[in-house]
């Protein structure tokens, strides 16, 4: 009975403890889920793989076969500056095009709060590029998920990818028009390389993100193909139909630098 | 404006990163200078016939080895200093290079063929689909000169070479002389190929019966089908006979000719040379110009897709229909095998990482 009465005591003791630590630390009290939908489109239009054309700046006609990119090391902040980065070992995702799963990346254990803006990598950063192949796992494998999506260490991972067809590409070896967009190059491990890393901010302006206890606030990210042609110079499949390590792969990143905006927010 | 200045730090952040990597970087052990002949001990695998690879011409040494996976992942070798052997050869597919049908190199060029793996080079008699190389040591000529892919003369090589700092020293250590030559820098390349040996799959493990080799059912009633079915060409323990076959692809625009591009023999028109399955769940895409992207189309492809030709293979015939007679369970049981052929060993070791 006594010991009964005491473990109570130590319960409640422990209790208060950790409520009154909690109200101790107003900045991290609480926390919910931020879920991120990355939702590629096409200009005004939902991308669709395969079965629509759409026609780039250049007046090009194209299909788009293949949409796949990293993003990483995520940040998110609050109007007073403070904010919040994802833990690095799970701040890797690979959204791809065909696997609608993979487009929704889940933020858990996020401070509640009023968050307005955020922050986030296309590609993997070059620590992450550059550290033994133990720490490549998920997202990051390149005998798993990453498959395809890495060179070699001195190249490193492809950042994005974008591929499909157009009848204003060349005919190549196996008689098909394709066009090839493979973006990577982090700065390189034994020798210089172009850096084609890019960080992305987004302000969510008017319609902060309300973080909760224990809900989820989505927030939508919307990539528009049509950017990475035109996003600052206008790129011509004709012209230049694959595009991987050459030097126009950094007219690519920075274009694709711009295809990233808010598109809704919600708590659920 | 604000977004730019972020960009613009954010780069700069990176930029000191990567060059923090760059400074603390070291190419391996500093040089000594000191010619080092300790052997490499190469070994033969107890379930591997004997390889053809001459070791007597080009002794292993533990320097040598080292000496030729430095310059294996060095972009010095093609003309922009971009594309490393290591480019196309990765490791995590078995030193092929996963995903792209064609293979691509200098100036984003796209080339005409697949990628095929390096492994178990020692017990290659012919390199490259259409084996128009035959010695391990003059393999990487092909790829440094080819227009697609590193578009480099081998002279100019040699050149940038002899003028890094890092190798004169490491090219006495393995061969005694700091003179760097075609042949010692081929051989110190073939050195380091001839390490890359696939020979610890759980297949592997099976036939000698180590710990770790267990198939379940179907992987053995894959394996049986196998040998009735596909062994053939798929040979013995390198599973290839490093023969020249028509596996009755249709022809695709680009035409490849295969093996009579080499003899000009009709009798070898579309004939390529039988590559090993040995790690084939990690180097798709596959045949020679990557035009299947499963296992599970292959094995379509030989029950119902061959196309009949003069030089198809007789193996590829039943009661002159052309394909080999396989079920749907049978396709399955088969790739469950083939799965079987992948060395996790192999593709994760630490010895292929550069340093």
């Amino acid at each position: 009975m006594k010991n009964a009465f005491f473990a109570s005591g130590m319960s409640l003791f422990l209790f208060l403890t950790v409520l009154v630590a909690c109200h101790n630390d107003p900045l991290e009290p609480e926390y919910g889920t931020v879920q991120l939908r990355f939702d590629n489109v096409v200009g005004a239009q939902e991308l669709k793989l395969d079965s629509t054309t759409y026609t780039n700046g250049s007046g090009e006609p194209f299909t788009v076969s293949r949409f796949t990119y990293f993003v990483s090391n995520i940040k998110l902040k609050k109007a007073d500056g403070s904010e919040y980065v994802v833990p690095q070992d799970s701040s890797y995702f690979l959204t791809s095009q065909s696997n609608p799963a993979s487009r929704t990346v889940l933020l858990r254990n996020v401070p509640v709060g009023d968050y307005t803006s955020i922050n986030f990598m296309v590609g993997v950063d070059s620590l992450r590029n550059t550290m033994e192949i133990g720490k490549r796992t998920g997202a990051l494998d390149p005998g798993g998920a990453a498959a395809g999506m890495y060179w070699d260490w001195n190249s490193g991972y492809i950042f994005l990818k974008l591929e499909g067809t157009s009848t204003k590409a060349p005919v190549d070896a196996t008689g098909k028009r394709n066009f090839v967009y493979h973006i990577g190059l982090f700065g390189g491990y034994q020798t210089k390389t172009a850096n084609n890393l890019k960080t992305i901010q987004l302000a969510l302006g008017t319609q902060p993100a309300h973080v909760i206890v224990n809900g989820t606030t989505g927030i939508q990210v919307k990539a528009d193909v049509l950017k990475v042609f035109d996003g600052v110079k206008p790129l011509s499949i004709a012209a230049a139909p694959t595009i991987m390590v050459s030097d126009s792969a950094k007219n690519v990143a920075n274009n694709y630098a711009t295809m990233f905006s808010i598109g809704t927010v919600q708590v659920d | 404006m604000e977004n730019r200045s972020f960009g613009i730090i954010g780069s700069i952040l990176f930029l000191g990163i990567v060059m923090a990597c760059q400074s603390g970087k070291d190419p391996g052990p500093e040089a000594t200078g000191v010619y080092d002949p300790t052997p490499y001990d190469w070994k033969k695998p107890a379930n591997f016939p004997e390889p053809v690879y001459g070791f007597s011409k080009n002794p292993m040494t533990q320097k040598g080895v080292a000496l030729g996976k430095m310059l294996f992942f060095d972009g010095a070798l093609s003309r922009d200093g971009r594309i490393a052997c290591g480019f196309c050869h990765q490791q995590y597919s078995a030193f092929a290079h996963a995903d792209h049908s064609l293979s691509h190199g200098i100036d984003d060029k796209i080339g005409t063929r697949n990628v095929r793996n390096l492994q178990n080079v020692a017990w290659s008699t012919a390199f490259f689909w259409d084996g128009s190389i035959t010695d391990l040591d003059t393999l990487a000529v092909s790829p440094i000169q080819n227009p697609l892919e590193m578009g480099e003369h081998l002279g100019n090589v040699l050149d940038k070479v002899r003028q890094r700092a890092s190798y004169p020293a490491r090219f006495k250590e393995a061969f005694g002389t700091e003179q760097i030559t075609q042949e010692n820098f081929l051989k110190a390349l073939s050195q380091f190929m001839l390490t890359m040996v696939s020979a610890n799959s759980r297949y592997d493990k099976y036939v000698r019966k180590e710990p770790g080799g267990d198939l379940s059912a179907d992987e053995r009633a894959g394996l049986s089908l196998f040998k009735q079915k596909c062994a053939g060409c798929h040979q013995g323990e390198l599973f290839t006979n490093q023969g020249y076959h028509n596996n009755g692809l249709p022809v695709s625009e680009i035409n490849d000719q295969g093996r009579f591009g080499v003899t000009k023999k009709e009798t070898d028109r579309l004939k390529f040379l039988v590559p090993s399955l040995r790690n084939i769940e990690r180097s798709l895409p596959y045949m020679h110009d990557g035009r299947f992207w499963s296992l599970e189309q292959v094995l379509d492809h030989y029950s119902q897709g061959v196309k009949d030709s003069p030089t198809l293979d007789s193996r590829l015939k039943t009661g002159g229909v052309p394909g080999i007679p396989l079920t749907e369970p049978e396709k399955k049981q088969i790739i469950a095998f083939l799965k079987t052929l992948t060395d996790q060993q192999f593709i994760t070791d630490r010895q292929f990482i550069p340093n």
